[in-house]
């Protein structure tokens, strides 16, 4: 595998031996010498169109930890905001020597587009494209429902997790839609109609506008991000119905089974689809995803870079 | 000066030599019966020359995709004798000077009519009617006018229009699509951009607007045509309103008759185009409505664009792709081959029609004796791979590049003097 654009692209295998390498990185670097020597003298760029502190910075520590050189290029301060092109930004980078090309952009297929057109030779790893996919966020989320319900081995199956909030707009729901029914768990996506994409039913998942009667039978449970100016688009008449409908409080995570866990992709909007307290409760693993995110990006570089066939 | 079209098949039927003089065909005759500057059309079918209701000549503004010269060559390779430069060009074509300057470059070049069309609304901004009057009664004879690329969304000012145009007997030319529901819209909404992650533009914008439209056209008992119609549900709105007795025409894309959606999948924007391609469903639909007449006529919605705005990413890519040197080959494909048309109803939907609905008294005749001679010869049984580098427009954004299509267009007669011969221009 060359590039890294959508979940979808990977079979179990695949998506296991991510996984797999991605504990393995993360014993290594669980050490007080953080750093591995796999990528020296391999240049990754980070090439943001779209404003991402934390999944740059995720992408950047993991690309250091394996002594790879990082390039941060960012839309802002560069020639991008110039009205220079993808296309010549890729050429400028492929110019430059870039093994790999970390891309989040703010259009659907943008990072399709970088793969197939032939302006850059390395591998294209999609960060997040509009409101496509993010497959490295569907991977950690599954790295850490496995952790928490499968001791950290194996695939997910049979696990139930339920998806809540802003699906039409989320790249994270379609990743992991994807992923999750690879590794064999049963999907429940949760919102209101009008945060649903048209043919979602032919989606290989469950859909539900009732997020109670789905709390009781879930293994795991992620809150997407729902943004306030949705408000205005008319997805829902309100912040607070949308939150007394669709938000995840303190009362409805009594309702969770005692071992179903909570995620949320961040950024959090406390208040909106998650309560402070459910946030801050011991049983949402936002923390530990951020870490578990730099392992499994550790993996995915390491994977596509040939690092592994170089080292053994 | 006599040209005799030596051996050609009017129609598809049997051989005959059209004998055009003075601009006319002054005599059917029987092969080798005529005498002159004779054509070889051994095994070529003789229609009537392609009137084309829907094509962007770019000028003035534009050209670097497109120039009135370069469409107009493009045409004539295409089989065409006439087209109808829409108004979305920088200037607008809202004025009498706008559309005299595009009809006068059209005559300079004189390889097919080009025949402007006016604005509805100033500046395409759907708040007040343009000088209609002026653009009718102007050199440039505007008879169809229309916003394309935008919807005359608001329901009076489309009511005004349909009234005002029927002193002209002029006619609107409604690009149908309700822009609240379609707002960045990228492609067909369904389950494939549900998926894509692309915003969807849905059948039911198209169709809303086409409904309100012919129920318009009746009450004030004015002309409609639709443009570029792309789904089975338009189809069936405007069976519908035939079947009232609404005085409604329209046209279907050539790409609309072949290419699905799900090209979109590849993220190329060479696949982007508005109205967006639909599902192989809406391609049958459009086929059989085009077979039956509740579509009357194939146009092409030429859009060029330059290079760099379909080299891109998807959402920041143009709408729109060539059309004008394909038309005829995917009608074949879609309308010949499949037994929906024969080519006298291919004449009808390509040249006929068209011209009716633009009133364009000059072309469209039948290959009858005294008829204008505006004649496309074709090689039915000839077959082409398609090369963005080999075509006559001055941009590249067809999406047939490397497709094997059937069909050539080998001469072309406008009135009556040689255009195209021997499948290159004269």
């Amino acid at each position: 595998m060359k590039h890294l654009l959508s979940a979808g692209d990977l079979d179990l295998d695949q998506a296991i031996t991510i996984l797999d390498t991605a504990a393995e990185l993360a014993a290594l670097t669980d050490r007080s010498v953080k750093k591995l020597p796999t990528l020296r003298g391999r240049t990754v760029v980070n090439l943001f169109f779209e404003d991402s502190t934390r999944t740059r910075i995720s992408f950047e520590v993991a690309a250091k930890r394996l002594s790879a050189d990082v390039i941060n290029f960012a839309a802002k301060g560069s020639s991008v905001s110039k009205g220079e092109s993808l296309k010549d930004t890729a050429l400028t980078l492929e110019a430059m020597g870039a093994d790999a090309v970390v891309i989040r952009h703010n259009l659907s297929g943008a990072p399709h587009r970088l793969a197939s057109t032939g302006w850059i030779g390395g591998s294209v790893i999609n960060a997040g494209d509009g409101t496509h996919e993010h497959p490295t966020q569907a991977l950690l989320d599954a790295f850490t429902m496995r952790k928490h319900l499968r001791d950290g081995k194996g695939d997910l199956d049979g696990v139930r997790v339920g998806i809540v909030g802003d699906v039409l707009h989320s790249r994270v729901a379609r990743s992991n839609v994807l992923l999750l029914r690879t590794l064999g768990a049963h999907v429940t996506l949760v919102a209101p109609p009008t945060l649903l994409p048209l043919g979602v039913e032919t989606w290989p998942c469950d859909v539900s506008y009732d997020i109670d009667s789905v709390l009781p039978r879930l293994d795991a449970i992620m809150m997407l991000r729902v943004q306030g100016e949705r408000m205005h688009d008319a997805y829902f008449p309100s912040a607070l119905e949308y939150s007394r409908l669709y938000g995840l409080d303190s009362a409805r995570m009594s309702r969770l089974p005692d071992h179903a866990v909570i995620l949320h992709p961040g950024p959090m909007n406390r208040g909106m689809e998650i309560s402070a307290d459910v946030a801050d409760s011991p049983r949402a693993l936002m923390v530990e995803q951020v870490a578990n995110g730099v392992s499994v990006r550790m993996a995915v570089l390491y994977l596509l870079l040939g690092g592994m066939k170089e080292n053994d | 000066m006599t040209i005799v079209l030596r051996e050609a098949r009017p129609y598809g039927e049997s051989p005959v030599d059209l004998v055009i003089a003075d601009g006319l065909i002054v005599d059917i005759a029987p092969v080798g019966s005529a005498s002159g500057d004779v054509i070889d059309c051994e095994g070529l079918v003789a229609l009537p020359g392609f009137v084309d209701l829907h094509t962007h000549l770019r000028e003035p503004g534009r050209e670097d995709a497109e120039t009135v010269e370069s469409g107009s060559r493009a045409a004539a390779l295409g089989g065409y004798t006439c087209v109808h430069a829409m108004a979305n060009t920088s200037p607008v074509a809202d004025t009498a000077g706008v559309v005299e300057q595009v009809w006068r470059l059209g005559e300079r070049t004189g390889l097919v009519d080009v025949r402007p069309v006016g604005a509805v609304t100033v500046g395409l901004a759907g708040e007040r009617m343009a000088e209609i009057g002026a653009m009718a009664n102007s050199a440039a004879q505007v008879r169809v006018f229309s916003d394309d690329g935008k919807c005359v969304h608001d329901a009076a000012l489309m009511r005004r229009a349909l009234e005002y145009v029927k002193a002209f007997d002029g006619v609107v030319a409604q690009h149908a699509q309700e822009p609240r529901l379609t707002e960045n819209a990228q492609m067909n909404e369904g389950v494939l951009s549900g998926q894509l992650g692309l915003t969807g533009w849905p059948a039911v914008a198209e169709e809303a607007i086409i409904a309100r439209d012919v129920l318009l056209a009746q009450h004030v008992n004015s002309r409609l045509h639709v443009c570029h119609v792309s789904t089975a549900g338009s189809v069936e709105v405007i069976r519908w309103a035939k079947g009232r007795g609404v005085n409604v025409t329209a046209e279907v894309c050539p790409h609309h008759l072949i290419l699905t959606e799900d090209l979109v999948s590849t993220y190329d924007p060479i696949y982007k185009v508005n109205p967006p391609l639909r599902t192989a469903a809406d391609i049958d639909a459009l086929r059989a409505a085009l077979a039956d007449g509740t579509i009357d006529a194939i146009a092409t919605d030429h859009a060029p664009h330059p290079h760099e705005d379909k080299d891109c990413e998807w959402g920041a890519a143009a709408f729109g792709m060539l059309g004008l040197e394909t038309a005829f080959s995917i009608a074949v494909k879609t309308m010949i081959e499949p037994g929906l048309l024969d080519w006298r109803g291919l004449a009808d939907r390509m040249s006929v029609a068209p011209a009716r609905i633009g009133r364009v008294r000059e072309q469209g005749h039948d290959l009858t004796v005294g008829s204008i001679a505006n004649i496309a010869l074709v090689d039915p049984a000839a077959t082409r791979i398609i090369s963005s580098d080999q075509l006559a427009s001055k941009s590249r954004n067809t999406p047939y590049a490397s497709m094997e299509l059937p069909g050539a267009v080998v001469h072309v007669l406008y009135g009556g003097n040689v255009t195209v011969r021997d499948g290159a221009l004269v």
